[in-house]
């Protein structure tokens, strides 16, 4: 439910940027354990962008595995789920990717004469 | 006439002597030389492709695709404002829990309970958050705190904006306690830093003991995990045991109360550690 003001925040942050300018392309990283689903950040999109610079543009969303770095004896642990338990026993993991919710890039339209 | 050198078009011709065959040739066809006589009588010869030039959009305006990296976190609005409003309380010493739960946990019986009990000791206001009626204010203000409702409309959680303007509303005195009771939800409203110092969840034991592990975005985030309701524990199946393990499988470092609004078991724990907030600022 709240990916569409997460969409919302998406095209008004993006338009900011353009100035105008026509958008093509727009990369997101949206981490597995961020709570958020690309399926419908991409459902939304379509309705948000319309009759802004951002219509029609491509959304691409890369998708960062989650991973842990487990306090106790400092192993890594890829995580599916925000939570899990390391193989020296220990659920006190710090979570080090996985949470990204970002706009990387975006790709717009110039005139060159 | 080709427009990159100005020859004339007319093509050379071969024309042999014996038979008479002319045979023209179309230097135009691919990269060939020419020879040239200007006026001045110089002679120049060079060579050049004239195909390229038949592509219009080289002698026109090109459109180019410009990417421009951002790196822009999607939510530091929220994160600004909620760091503004994190400020405002620290400069007021006032302490702000956000708690969160599933519609129909307590949230509000406990509230009221906790204002009522603690009236004398702890300056408590309150935003209500829900997304319609003002039924909730209405249960608060009959204690005599000062409250204010945020009615999100469609919206599923409160924002570090909506928090910031009800602060406005609510105008809280100096060295008190803000409790902002979010949108009964268990899902969205992990994701909104409102800029309160703990966020607290409620868990009723008339929902499931998997809880935690079903929402583990809400669990994980929360310092505090308020089960409720536990006078009814003989009549439901729930096990306490196992939700507290849960818990600690997501969130090994949370602080759980056990209590029941309506016979006051547990209650006081969970005063003194309100208490105990309000002296040390930082929990």
């Amino acid at each position: 439910m709240h990916e569409l003001g997460i969409t919302q925040n998406i095209v008004s942050i993006v338009s900011e940027y353009a100035e105008g300018k026509k958008v093509q392309r727009i990369l997101l990283e949206v981490g597995k354990l961020s709570a958020i689903m690309p399926d419908s950040i991409q459902f939304c999109f379509d309705i948000c962008s319309q009759g802004t610079v951002l219509e029609k543009a491509k959304l691409e969303i890369l998708e960062t595995p989650g991973l842990a770095v487990c306090c106790q004896c400092g192993t890594e642990i890829t995580l599916e789920k925000p939570f899990g338990k390391c193989n020296c026993g220990s659920t006190q993991l710090n979570l080090i990717a996985g949470e990204e919710l970002k706009i990387k890039e975006i790709e717009v339209e110039e005139l060159c004469v | 006439m080709c427009v990159t050198c100005g020859c004339a078009d007319d093509n050379p011709k071969i024309t042999h002597p014996q038979t008479g065959e002319i045979v023209t040739i179309n230097s135009h066809d691919r990269e060939s030389h020419h020879t040239h006589s200007l006026p001045d009588g110089t002679v120049v010869t060079h060579s050049h492709s004239h195909d390229t030039v038949n592509n219009e959009s080289e002698i026109h305006a090109k459109i180019h695709h410009t990417t421009i990296s951002l790196e822009q976190d999607i939510l530091a609005k929220n994160n600004l404002i909620a760091a503004k409003n994190r400020g405002w309380f620290k400069g007021r010493n006032i302490l702000a829990l956000n708690l969160m739960s599933s519609p129909g946990a307590g949230k509000t019986t406990l509230l009221t309970r906790t204002i009522d009990d603690l009236k004398n000791e702890l300056n408590i206001s309150v935003i209500e958050g829900d997304q319609e009626t003002i039924n909730d204010a209405k249960k608060i203000e009959k204690t005599g705190c000062k409250v204010v409702q945020i009615n999100t409309g469609t919206g599923c959680h409160l924002d570090a904006l909506m928090v910031e303007k009800g602060l406005q509303q609510l105008n809280p005195s100096l060295d008190s306690v803000v409790m902002i009771e979010n949108v009964g939800n268990l899902v969205c409203p992990a994701l909104f830093d409102l800029g309160e110092q703990v966020k607290v969840a409620i868990l009723s034991v008339t929902e499931g003991e998997d809880k935690p592990i079903k929402y583990p975005h809400l669990f994980r985030a929360s310092d505090v995990m308020i089960i409720t309701k536990i006078d009814l524990l003989p009549y439901v199946d729930f096990d306490v045991e196992k939700c507290i393990e849960y818990a600690r499988q997501v969130n090994p470092d949370m602080r759980i109360f056990q209590v029941s609004a309506i016979t006051q078991e547990g209650l006081d724990d969970w005063y003194e550690w309100l208490r105990m907030g309000i002296i040390n600022e930082e929990i």
